[in-house]
């Protein structure tokens, strides 16, 4: 089947742009259900976006959800076999509560997970990817990094305890450096581990530029070994001619207890929220008896749908009109001659008056006349 | 052409305060004092574009993004939780959230608090971290009564001298937390607008220390 691009929207034209993509890749596309016993998410609530669940008795009293996430229904059928590495890619249609909207929200959300033996390059191959969806969405984009061993490091070097820490994280998480300093006031951390603490909330610059501003808050073999494995990467990324659009960015920061490694956010100019978000989730496997490392993202393509979306001038071409009683042949003829190039032709006694038209045209005995032309 | 950046101010003595720190910046807008209609101001030669807003709706702005940057109070950021960031305190507008009652209240533990508030949120999250079990009335203005007749125990609000409770036979029984007007910009404008954001928020953080 062939068809014009143009009748796809944003989030479609990109749900086919990505899959591609991925294919290439070598990601096969997985397919999950719709529902989920509501179980796999009750135990990794603090794992999903939104901790409010939509869940329901199926016939058998079961409890099920309506999934929120699709990482763990992949994580949960993914096989523990030692050395393979495993590259799945999705489209699904996720549900979520929401405020805004009345109850919940679905989302369409494409991404992909890589799950296995994950060295420098598998790492590398996901953020590049990440880099390459964004810009099949768009020329203008950035990808913020951050790395779970370098937050949670800095902070548990400077003796702040796991009651403390959501504190923290929430004042890095909004680049609060004033709410950073009346915490550590308030908790007597010292003016050094202060000052990293600061300087780790405000800091935002390109990967190559941010890296030696890092080396001076490092402390620790964790950071130390996260702060390598960033400057691996960013020479990686150099190569690949990326590093440029990626920014070191610690208010990305996912949750401790299922992210350890690199986490990412993906923004396109023009939309105001992130639309990519992943990293490394090696924990979430370890809570599910499971061996391997992990590292995936996903793309919201709700957010999409707003984006570069001047409407179109004109719903479609043409409105062929004709009289009661016309040859049905003749219509029909008409209409095939006028789309034969490929135009939009809207055909009816009576067609429905709220379309926007380049071309009002009618059937008449002497042969179709324009009856008005708007281009 | 220099970037424009959208900022929202709250409209009222806290924006106009606010304003003043712009100014003093090196952000000005003439045009903003005129009086008139317009509900947009902008100095293209400064790069800056401000409007006024309901207060409690500067963080709205910004979280949607038709904002870059805007003023919101405290108060207004712990109750809606708007995904933002807030980069300077601007020390202005300082007040802080607490629990008043009438003077002869006895707080008894033996039953649910009633508590009237315009901040059901914060309210929430100050007994829940006391394990208090409350009951929330949700008013939308003169919260002061709702003592005074009868119909909560206790308010949460916004005290700034105490003078408007004092004078209704009420008083602050104790402080949540402090309040002060706070610079927030949009996540996403924050990255592609960041040479223009950084510097307005240099800017006003050396007029912040100035002041002090």
């Amino acid at each position: 089947m062939s068809f014009c691009e143009r009748v796809l929207r944003n989030d479609e034209r990109a749900i086919y742009g990505l899959r591609e993509l991925y294919e290439s890749y070598g990601y096969s596309l997985y397919k999950v259900s719709k529902f989920e016993e509501y179980d796999l998410y009750a135990h990794n609530k603090s794992f999903l976006v939104s901790s409010n669940i939509l869940s329901f008795t199926d016939t058998n009293g079961k409890l099920l959800a309506l999934k929120p996430d699709v990482t763990l229904s992949i994580v949960k059928n993914i096989s523990d076999e030692d050395k393979v590495t495993h590259k799945f890619c999705y489209n699904e249609t996720v549900y979520r509560t929401s405020a805004d909207s009345d109850g919940f929200k679905e989302i369409m959300q494409t991404g992909l997970e890589c799950i296995g033996d994950i060295d420098l390059y598998s790492e590398c191959e996901v953020l590049a990817l990440a880099v390459r969806s964004l810009s099949k969405i768009s020329a203008d984009y950035l990808l913020d990094l951050s790395h779970m061993g370098i937050v949670d490091g800095l902070l548990c070097e400077a003796g702040i305890d796991d009651a403390l820490k959501s504190d923290f994280i929430a004042a890095i998480k909004s680049k609060n450096v004033s709410a950073i300093n009346a915490l550590c006031n308030k908790n007597g951390i010292s003016p050094d581990m202060e000052n990293k603490l600061c300087e780790l909330t405000g800091l935002y610059l390109p990967l190559d530029k941010a890296l030696a501003k890092v080396s001076e808050i490092i402390v620790g073999d964790r950071m130390n070994d996260a702060y390598s494995e960033l400057c691996n990467i960013c020479e990686v990324m150099k190569a690949e001619g990326m590093s440029e659009r990626i920014f070191v960015d610690f208010s990305v920061v996912n949750d401790v207890n299922y992210y350890d490694g690199v986490c990412f956010k993906g923004f396109i100019n023009g939309i105001p929220d992130s639309v990519l978000s992943g990293g490394r989730y090696d924990k979430l496997l370890r809570k599910l008896d499971k061996k391997q490392g992990a590292i995936g993202f996903a793309v919201y393509l709700d957010r999409l749908e707003r984006f570069d979306s001047a409407l179109p001038e004109y719903d479609v071409d043409i409105v062929l009109t004709y009289d009661k009683g016309t040859d049905v042949k003749k219509i029909i003829e008409a209409k095939n001659e006028l789309a034969k190039d490929g135009a939009r032709v809207l055909v009816g006694e009576h067609p429905d008056k709220s379309q926007r038209y380049r071309k009002l045209l009618k059937i008449t005995d002497g042969g179709v006349v324009t009856l008005e032309a708007n281009d | 052409m220099k970037q424009m950046i959208n900022i929202a101010l709250p409209k009222g003595r806290l924006g106009e305060k606010a304003y003043g720190i712009f100014e003093a910046a090196g952000f000005e807008c003439p045009s903003i004092k005129e009086e008139n209609r317009k509900l947009i101001f902008e100095n293209p030669e400064k790069g800056v574009r401000y409007f006024w807003v309901k207060p409690s709706d500067v963080v709205i702005y910004v979280e949607r993004g038709a904002a870059d940057i805007g003023i919101a109070g405290k108060d207004i950021i712990l109750e809606y939780k708007p995904d933002i960031y807030e980069l300077a305190d601007l020390g202005i507008g300082k007040c802080r959230m607490a629990v008043a009652a009438k003077k002869d209240f006895c707080d008894r533990r033996d039953r649910t608090l009633r508590v009237a508030t315009k901040f059901p949120n914060i309210a929430k999250g100050y007994y829940a971290s006391l394990s208090r079990e409350i009951d929330i009335i949700k008013l939308n203005g003169s919260i002061e009564l709702a003592p005074i007749l009868g119909l909560s125990d206790v308010i949460v609000d916004i005290v700034e001298t105490g003078k408007t409770l004092y004078e209704n036979d009420l008083e602050p029984k104790s402080d949540i937390v402090n309040i002060s007007a706070r610079l927030v910009a949009n996540k996403a404008s924050y990255k592609f607008k960041n040479e223009s954001i950084s510097d307005i928020c240099e800017q006003i953080n050396r007029i912040i220390s100035e002041k002090k």
